[in-house]
């Protein structure tokens, strides 16, 4: 087991190494000249020259490659081009949005999806079975920001039960933040549900015509115990694998969400520096991701471990 | 009234009969065995006494259980009695255990779920049953997972789980015949013990009559749905009065003709081929280890000859026939067809691949399901140079299929059409499409009913005529082994034990694993001797 846990953690490190090399070579060296692609083509060559100076260009590639991963071991990111602010601060913020937002979905999703899929497979082909399926396509076809606009609609502007938009922050207690982060969550957990749903279904299903279901009926087992007890563990593996996905996609893809809600989250702030050519804070924002899918990742492996035996003994 | 009684049972699937009027009965104690080939409705009237069938099957007739009509129970009624009065053990041991829960916690779960103990005497109860078939405590603690186990040790978990209760009926749907030989008799033994001891009814289900020959006490032989003979084991085999037990009889033991062969000559020479295995890590940055699966293995297969190699589960000969193939590299040795290496340099050297086919055990899986039955059958001609086209591709595949007893146009039917024992002549189509001069059968009638396989044996003894075959017949059963092939090669942990005349191997086997694994082989019982007996009592 430890075993196991060792060379998926080395793995970790491996990725996040390649991924930190990959991101600064393609933002930064492979363009041409930064300094003169953040200030447009008509900028004046002195101008050029200072923010060469400033962003540290004129020192060999790699010394700025290790002095950019050194700023971001400690939490230095440098500064940003365009705010003039440090950007470990201004990721921190948007990150006290983003990754709260994040993990509320996914918990939304996953409380929404295993009973339905759980539902769904325990009454495969019947009315049950074709009104969750029924749903879940819904969900799957609709796009979140449709949902986030119904929703406004009904319980922001009608039953006046949250606001519409914005976040009130954590300073005014955790229930009032996540409060305003409600209407957001529920609106991309929906379509996340709605497929993580099916996978839920569709690995029961498979599981269910296995042999040792059948075995377990044996026992004297009802279909509904052997479906708790044989039945959901072994189903979890390509589960697990999806909200790992979901995850990742969430923390950062929510960005239409954000836009919807006014949240002042991660996804406005890459798309604010793209815009801007702050290429810095792009390069910073990626590598955050990065690193929060990678470590989603080996914590979804070390689940897959706690979920089956025969990986732990694989050594 | 007996402990299982089976009255005029029938079954329907939407307008498909299953069963008709099957009537059987097993008394406390005793030992009865249905037996028939697939589609007999042998399991399905298994499962009916478990009530563990499709929703839209239509049952009628009764089955009584210990007094109680189980067509007539309740679900509810039916898990109670599940487990605690009537017991079942399962054909394939490898996927009949749920992976990610211990020996243990399956085990104790059959108590448990009865509410017969509290969780403490159900943990004890556990160890005893496990102890009691085979698996003991320094070996096999309650905390084992599933995959630590090998196929005959499941099996025992899956019995343990089945008396853990100590059932009045076991029901047994073909438990052995995903096992090796030896293994299989072990776990007959055990079943048998298991009868004495506990006075259990067992109804035991099997396609193999040698396996219930000398332990069932009644036999029921069943085809097509219906009970066709009937009676106590001995007088049974003795008189078999319907037409269709002899034939069942006749092919479980069905001997071939096959033609003399010609002057030695080889045609495939293996010397001391070596095959490892890397092995994962013990722990970060150790080397790797290795597992030789073959070790030093040589012999010789000359032109026209019928080579068999017999061995259990594990024992390399797999592995052995993937490297004959050129499919994976060897460590050490030589293999040469006609003097030229089937791997040369790091791939498999083509001039000789396509010298050489193979048919495998699984008829059902061994095609892709989407194309027709000439592009199966022609799939080796990429390994020519100038493969025929046009009127000779045609010409070339209604002879393959006519050579296999099939008809030209079944070239255009895809491969769902046709039944186990006319894809396995598929299969043998496509082997012989290129004129092979070394054709490998992997286990290629394991998967077949006694009389489909008697029929593919005649076909392999024509075949010899008619194309003067040499090939290597691997199987893990001696007796079609005995009847096809010319000289055999016994395997044991990766190496050859044994090797000489078929004939004198079988009869006169001088390595103690040959003698071992001809002793563990169910045999037929000889009819002259049987009839004698039972006049003389």
């Amino acid at each position: 087991m430890l075993n196991y846990i060792f060379k998926r953690f080395l793995s970790l490190i491996i990725s996040l190494a390649v991924a930190s090399l990959v991101i600064f070579f393609v933002i930064e060296v492979a363009p041409g000249d930064p300094a003169q692609f953040m200030l447009g083509i008509n900028a004046q060559p002195d101008t050029v020259a200072a923010l060469r100076t400033e962003l540290g260009l004129d020192v060999p590639k790699w010394q700025r490659y290790l002095g950019w991963v050194a700023g971001l071991v400690t939490g230095d990111f440098g500064t940003s081009y365009t705010y003039r602010t440090p950007i470990s601060t201004m990721i921190a913020d948007r990150l006290w949005v983003s990754l709260p937002l994040a993990i509320y979905a996914l918990t939304l999703s996953t409380v929404i999806a295993f009973p339905a899929g759980i539902y769904a497979a325990a009454r495969r082909g019947k009315g049950g079975d074709m009104a969750v399926m029924g749903a879940t396509q819904l969900g799957v076809a609709v796009p979140n920001f449709w949902f986030a606009m119904m929703m406004v609609l009904i319980f922001a502007i009608n039953l006046r039960w949250f606001s519409a938009g914005g976040f009130a922050g954590w300073d005014k207690g955790f229930w009032t933040g996540i409060h305003s982060l409600t209407l957001p969550a529920v609106s991309l957990a929906l379509p996340q549900a709605a497929i993580l749903a099916r996978v839920m279904r569709s690995a029961l299903l498979d599981i269910l015509g296995e042999d040792f279901m059948r075995t377990a009926r044996a026992k004297g087992l009802t279909r509904r115990q052997a479906l708790w007890r044989h039945g959901v563990r072994n189903a979890l593996i390509p589960v697990l694998t999806i909200i790992g996905l979901q995850f990742s996609f969430l923390l950062a893809g929510s960005i239409i969400i954000e836009q919807v809600f006014y949240l002042p989250g991660l996804g406005r702030l890459v798309f604010q520096a793209i815009s801007s050519r702050d290429l810095i804070v792009v390069e910073s924002v990626v590598m955050l991701l990065v690193f929060a899918v990678i470590t989603v990742n080996f914590l979804v492996d070390l689940a897959y471990a706690a979920v089956d035996p025969r990986l732990r003994s694989r050594t | 009234m007996s402990l299982l009684q089976i009255d005029n049972l029938s079954m329907d699937i939407v307008n498909t009969s299953i069963l008709r009027d099957v009537t059987l009965t097993v008394d406390p104690g005793e030992i009865v065995a249905v037996t028939g080939e697939s589609g007999s409705g042998k399991s399905m009237t298994a499962f009916s006494v478990m009530q563990l069938l499709p929703e839209s099957v239509k049952t009628s007739g009764s089955i009584y259980l210990d007094g109680k009509d189980l067509l007539q129970a309740t679900e509810a009624e039916m898990c109670r009695l599940r487990g605690n009065t009537v017991g079942m053990v399962f054909q394939e041991p490898m996927t009949a255990l749920n992976p990610v829960k211990t020996i243990g916690d399956q085990v104790t779960e059959t108590i448990l779920i009865h509410k017969a103990m509290s969780p403490a005497d159900a943990k004890t109860r556990a160890r005893e049953v496990l102890d009691r078939v085979g698996l003991p405590a320094d070996r096999f603690p309650l905390s084992r997972y599933p995959h630590e186990l090998s196929g005959g040790q499941r099996q025992r978990v899956v019995i343990a789980m089945a008396i853990a209760l100590r059932p009045k009926l076991l029901i047994a749907d073909e438990p052995t015949t995903a096992l090796d030989v030896t293994t299989q008799a072990q776990i007959l033994d055990l079943l048998k013990g298991l009868v004495e001891d506990f006075g259990m009814g067992l109804l035991m289900i099997t396609h193999d009559l040698a396996v219930v020959a000398d332990m069932a006490d009644r036999i029921v032989v069943m085809r097509r749905g219906e009970v066709v003979e009937r009676g106590p084991t001995r007088s049974l085999l003795a008189q078999m009065k319907h037409p269709y037990t002899r034939q069942l009889f006749e092919a479980s033991g069905h001997q071939v003709d096959l033609p003399p062969r010609p002057e030695p000559k080889p045609l495939l020479e293996v010397k001391d081929v070596v095959r490892d295995y890397r092995l994962p890590r013990t722990r970060p940055f150790a080397p790797h280890g290795h597992f030789r699966a073959v070790k030093g293995v040589s012999f010789e297969l000359h032109r026209g000859e019928r080579l068999g190699l017999v061995g259990e589960s594990g024992c390399g000969k797999s592995t052995l026939t993937r490297a004959l193939l050129g499919l994976e590299p060897i460590q050490g040795g030589s293999i040469t067809l006609d003097g030229e290496p089937v791997f040369s340099g790091t791939k498999p050297n083509l001039a000789v691949r396509r010298k050489m086919q193979v048919v495998f055990q699984d008829p059902f899986g061994s095609f892709n399901p989407r194309h027709r039955v000439d592009r199966l059958i022609t799939e080796p001609f990429f390994l020519l140079d100038e493969p025929p086209t046009g009127k000779a591709r045609e010409a070339a595949i209604g002879e393959a299929l006519e050579a296999v007893g099939l008809a030209a146009p079944d070239a255009s039917k895809y491969i769902h059409e046709f039944s186990g024992g006319q894809r396995q002549r598929i299969a043998i189509a496509r082997a012989l499409i290129i004129r092979p001069e070394l054709i490998l059968f992997d286990e290629a009638v394991s998967a077949l009913d006694v009389s489909v396989r008697a029929q593919i044996l005649d076909l392999l003894a024509d075949l010899c005529r008619a194309y003067d075959l040499s090939y290597l017949f691997i199987s893990h059963d001696l007796s079609v082994v005995r009847t096809v092939t010319d000289r055999v090669l016994v395997m044991k942990s990766g190496e050859i034990v044994e090797q000489g005349e078929t004939e004198e191997v079988f009869s006169n086997p001088r390595h103690p694993y040959t003698r071992t694994l001809i002793d563990a082989a169910p045999v037929l019982p000889d009819l002259d001797a049987l009839g004698r007996s039972l006049t003389d009592a």
